[in-house]
């Protein structure tokens, strides 16, 4: 199926309105879908807010507001595998776990270490480990023991500046991260014994970016990732990770592309959908979709622009994320104007 | 005596005096309309008792009297909604630097319409980390961070609070 054939559209499903400052980070439930499925946002106001959708009217509403506990913005939220956990990460330092228990959330556990403001947090592709990130230039990772305890596994020191993202990889314990140092790196045990050493940092040395790097965000099967700066590029990265799989060591990233020009404010956040679409959202308010073109050339895989829809919101974009959902490719959407919002990429009617 | 301040001597300019030039849009007469901003209502804003009477954080005289900012200071583009601030530091190695552009920055993003994309810079060879204090000021979330701070928040506020002559 040839996407850049079909007429495409993104439309407005519904604006969720309810914080009362920015919106740092949206973050789909994994486990829930049709007929409800769940999105967590997360806030310049220091909450974290649960928004359903109803499964008799459609429409979205807040369920839960997650506050009295973070005291400064909340950066970002996520999800773990189980969909039953929710972590947060905030401005004030902690990292807030927080279980479902249906009728509302409780925060079970709350992890302190950084020395300042937490900007991520990811759970690995099992849940058995968490990674926080930080202003301290340090990337912690956690592991879950039963009890509702958690333990400071390993402090990760090599980034030279304020670390922006954490992201695991979606099917190895290889955990990402990317920083203000306008590097990505890599971090890996090899032995599998929880001693986590940086194996390959992204540079500008290595076609990397040459400003801030923002955000981080896989394909489905692992094999490739976007990335996207305030150099105002998205880059797509590759590795042959089934060596990895096959125990022959670590396989080492490469850059395959750069898709400039299409962006003249900082892209703050990337996403890349379960179908192969890069959804990106930036300063300059749009939110754009890639697509590989599929015409190889001798210089590799390119990327086309699919649709950039302009004034998605009134003020700068801070995150954009597909739904896990197979059935429809919903796109939930967060900005500065305190909005968040649910499209839908249609064919147009 | 070492007083400990980054810029001892400061050279002080005259306040200029300003008459604002009203303008009239005839051809506008819808009340809803949303006015366009040019330069001279951004270095009002800036400067008419907004960035212009924004002290500087050692001294007792504004930034415009030091000649940090000036009317070229500013560009604005009302229909893409954009402004750019550039400031002189009175020093190549003020410390003060990020101070200063973080004060221009809150007073515009409390002046001007939420559309509004700010960047502020030292003006080019002015400072000797300039590309590392602009890194700063421009990057959304650390200034999101500032201004959690509230010894920072204080120091700005006190910056751009109005003083009366």
């Amino acid at each position: 199926m040839d996407l850049m054939e079909k007429n495409l559209e993104l439309l407005e499903v519904q604006k969720l309105e309810g914080h009362n400052d920015r919106v740092w980070n949206v973050a789909w439930n994994p486990v829930s879908s049709s007929p409800s499925p769940i999105l967590a946002s997360c806030s310049g106001d220091n909450t974290v807010r649960i928004w359903e959708q109803s499964s008799l009217s459609r429409s979205w509403t807040c369920k839960t507001v997650l506050e009295e506990t973070h005291t400064r913005t909340v950066r970002s939220c996520s999800w773990s595998p189980s969909g039953k956990l929710l972590a947060s990460a905030s401005f004030d330092g902690t990292t807030g776990i927080w279980e479902d228990l249906g009728d509302e959330f409780e925060c079970i556990s709350t992890l302190e270490g950084h020395e300042n403001e937490v900007k991520s947090v990811s759970w690995n592709a099992s849940g058995s480990y968490l990674a926080t990130c930080s202003r301290d230039k340090s990337v912690w990772i956690w592991e879950v023991l039963g009890g509702n305890e958690y333990d400071c596994a390993s402090v990760l020191n090599g980034h030279t500046q304020d670390v922006k993202m954490v992201q695991w990889h979606p099917t190895m314990d290889v955990l990402f991260s990317c920083s203000y140092d306008n590097t990505i790196k890599v971090w890996w045990s090899e032995d599998d014994d929880g001693d986590y050493q940086c194996v390959q940092t992204l540079d500008e040395s290595s076609n990397g970016h040459s400003s801030t790097v923002w955000a981080i965000s896989f394909n489905a099967t692992g094999d490739k990732m976007v990335t996207c700066s305030d150099d105002l590029t998205l880059k797509i990265w590759m590795a042959d990770i089934s060596m990895m799989h096959s125990g022959e060591g670590y396989a080492p990233w490469t850059h395959l592309c750069t898709l400039s020009g299409y962006h003249d404010r900082t892209i703050f956040s990337t996403h890349w959908s379960s179908d192969d679409i890069i959804a990106s959202g930036a300063g300059d308010d749009a939110i754009r979709l890639f697509v590989d073109s599929k015409h190889d050339s001798v210089n590799g895989p390119s990327y086309n622009l699919l649709l950039k829809k302009e004034k998605a919101h009134e003020m700068d974009i801070n995150s954009v994320q597909w739904s896990p959902s197979k059935e429809n490719r919903l796109l939930a959407s967060a900005s500065d104007d305190g909005m968040v919002k649910i499209w839908q990429l249609e064919t147009k009617s | 005596m070492v007083s400990g301040l980054i810029n001892e001597n400061p050279i002080v300019y005259e306040r200029k005096e300003r008459v604002r030039d009203v303008r009239t849009d005839s051809s506008n007469t819808n009340e809803l309309s949303v006015d366009a901003i040019d330069q001279l209502e951004v270095f009002d804003i800036l400067i008419a008792h907004h960035i212009r009477d924004i002290k500087d954080p050692e001294h007792p005289y504004s930034l415009e009297q030091l000649k940090v900012l000036t009317e070229d200071s500013v560009e604005v583009d009302d229909t893409k909604s954009h402004v750019r601030v550039t400031f002189t530091p009175t020093v190549e190695h003020c410390s003060m630097a990020t101070i200063i552009g973080l004060c221009v920055r809150v007073k515009l993003m409390r002046s001007l319409p939420p559309r509004y994309k700010i960047d502020i810079r030292v003006a080019p060879g002015t400072h000797a980390t300039e590309a590392a204090v602009n890194k700063q000021l421009n990057d959304k979330e650390r200034v999101a961070a500032a201004l959690e701070n509230p010894n920072l928040v204080e120091m700005v506020d006190e910056c751009l609070s109005p003083s009366f002559e």
